[in-house]
């Protein structure tokens, strides 16, 4: 009788991983979606609780010791953290749940190799691919998270012929993994550990050679990987809404990796390999004296001020001065005085898609404002001023004209086409991808160097004065 | 390879259900407009954290007195409890921004 009532609770908790999902696919049921599948969520959890496995301790006191730890943390890291790290905690939460999945595949090692516990052939290659994968999906993502967070780049992790070394570890991976199994359980745990460790290395090193630019690509492809452990996880236990929910991420992430490629035009392999940063030279440009023309706030607040249509187009750099607020002040400045202000989203400007969206609707930017890559090349030539706020590579010319540029083909802001463009960067530098950007040679270009907060506060303060 | 055949069988019903949900999975998410990647991601991420069920499996099932089982165990619930309850609270805090605009 109570099994049956919990198994339906599974069957509802499933079907609102499902419904929930679909709802969060579109902007008006959104965060609808999102709630029911923590609904979902917690009917599991209850459920797993009150099943009645005959003769279990149970040991309560440690579940609900940990659940209380683990969701106090949860809740207030999640409530703290600023809206422009929230690529950096999405990242770090995806490790944990792989790290989880580890920790489950250890402990069953654990119990098969002191004879504890039996596990079928078929059960023990489902807790190697668990380990495998929550290891690659925790890792992967800790360090993701470091490059997002600046505080490591890609050269000091990357070694020379990296995607040697990371098919090398690969290799040994699978092939350890095979060898276990292989063996069965007379090899002893410390061979798992020793699998676990070079999972673990493996994980980091897989990340490391891939771009800063290109880490919510990847957080969305380790996302799909923790999905993957916790299906995996599942089969051990025979857990069907482990499974359901697991698999449900690991396609969904799939697929809204691949998305998130095709939005810059390359493909995932592509993306792994490393395509952007090290050693990549442009075919022209670089080596010439040019001078990038500055111009004054006052200058360019009165070009503002007698503007009839402007756009801005925010990048990381808005996010990073936290200057959304700012620029939202300015665009009510400048609509009171009749000017037309909307805001061109790249699909991967900052640092994954819609974190633009998101940090502007923060500072109650209306939602018909933003406008996507090809409204906005389509009205970018008819436009008298491109703001470009902390964005660099999404703008950059060379994606269309440079065959020798490691952007070129990725669809980009055509912003040179508009009458003039203004640049707000800290300083010459080039973007994340690590690429020199003609545009701020142009003729109609000018820069405003400093922090982006800095200089639309400027720039506020000067359109006032007009 | 016998060992695995017969794992397979053993599961059937549990792998018709991974490849419905691998093509359900696929299908939910085919049409999404970029915004809302970001919190679609957060949220998938927060549904993995559904590997915290194993967790909680693993330490009703274990001897009270097996402390090495029911640290490990406590451990990936902490971890799998803080990707659930962070990845639906840092979720619900993107769509808060998305409503107010209206």
């Amino acid at each position: 009788m109570l099994s049956t009532i919990i198994n339906l609770s599974y069957l509802v908790g499933a079907l609102a991983f499902v419904i929930g999902l679909r709802r969060l696919s579109s902007p008006d049921t959104a965060r609808r979606g999102n709630i029911l599948a923590a609904i979902g969520m917690s009917i599991a959890i209850i459920a797993t609780l009150f099943y009645p496995f005959s003769g279990a301790p149970n040991n309560y006191a440690w579940i609900i010791g940990g659940a209380i730890i683990g969701g106090i943390i949860g809740f207030v890291a999640a409530k703290r953290v600023q809206m422009t790290a929230m690529p950096q905690m999405v990242s770090i939460f995806n490790g944990l749940g792989g790290a989880c999945a580890v920790a489950l595949a250890i402990v069953e090692l654990l119990h098969y190799y002191n004879g504890t516990a039996d596990l079928s052939g078929g059960q023990f290659a489902v807790v190697l691919l668990t380990l495998f994968i929550g290891a690659v999906a925790f890792t992967g993502s800790i360090l993701a998270y470091l490059k997002l967070d600046g505080k490591v780049w890609d050269s000091q992790v990357t070694l020379p012929g990296h995607t040697y070394v990371n098919i090398f570890l690969l290799l040994v991976t699978v092939g350890m993994c095979v060898y276990l199994f292989m063996q069965g359980p007379a090899l002893g745990f410390g061979w798992a550990i020793a699998l676990t460790v070079i999972a673990l290395i493996y994980g980091f090193s897989f990340v490391a050679p891939i771009g800063g630019a290109d880490m919510p690509v990847v957080i969305s492809l380790l996302n799909s990987f923790t999905g993957l452990s916790a299906a995996a996880a599942g089969l051990i236990y025979g857990n069907q809404i482990m499974l359901v929910g697991g698999i449900l991420v690991g396609a969904s992430g799939t697929i809204l990796t691949v998305l998130m490629c095709q939005a810059m035009n390359r493909s995932l392999f592509n993306v792994i390999i490393g395509g952007f940063g090290g050693g990549a030279k442009s075919s022209k440009g670089q080596d010439g004296d040019q001078v990038a023309k500055e111009v004054t706030v006052s200058d360019a607040g009165i070009q503002l001020f007698y503007s009839k249509s402007v756009i801005v187009v925010p990048g990381y750099g808005l996010a990073v001065a936290q200057a959304q607020k700012v620029c939202k002040e300015m665009d009510d400045l400048l609509e009171a005085n009749g000017v037309d202000v909307k805001y061109a989203i790249h699909p991967v400007a900052g640092r994954m898609p819609g974190h633009m969206n998101v940090l502007l609707a923060e500072a109650d930017v209306p939602y018909p404002k933003l406008i996507d890559l090809d409204d906005a090349n389509a009205a970018l030539p008819d436009t008298d001023i491109v703001i470009i706020v902390g964005a660099n590579d999404v703008v950059n010319p060379a994606a269309i004209d440079d065959p020798g540029s490691p952007i070129y083909g990725m669809p980009v802001l055509e912003v040179w086409k508009a009458k003039n463009t203004i640049v707000l960067k800290r300083s010459m530098s080039p973007g994340y991808a690590g690429i020199q950007n003609p545009l701020f040679f142009n003729d109609n270009n000018r820069m405003l160097f400093g922090d982006a907060k800095d200089s639309l506060q400027k720039l506020v303060k000067a359109i006032k004065e007009n | 390879m016998e060992n695995i055949l017969h794992f397979l069988d053993e599961q059937l019903i549990m792998i018709y259900l991974l490849l419905f949900t691998i093509i359900l999975g696929f299908e939910i998410i085919a049409k999404v407009p970029t915004i809302l990647h970001t919190p679609l991601m957060s949220g998938a991420n927060a549904i993995s954290g559904v590997v915290i069920i194993g967790a909680i499996i693993l330490i009703r099932q274990a001897a009270p007195d097996d402390y090495v089982t029911l640290s490990i165990g406590t451990l990936g619930v902490i971890l799998g409890m803080i990707n659930v309850v962070g990845g639906f609270a840092v979720t619900d805090r993107m769509m808060e921004m998305f409503k107010k605009k209206k």
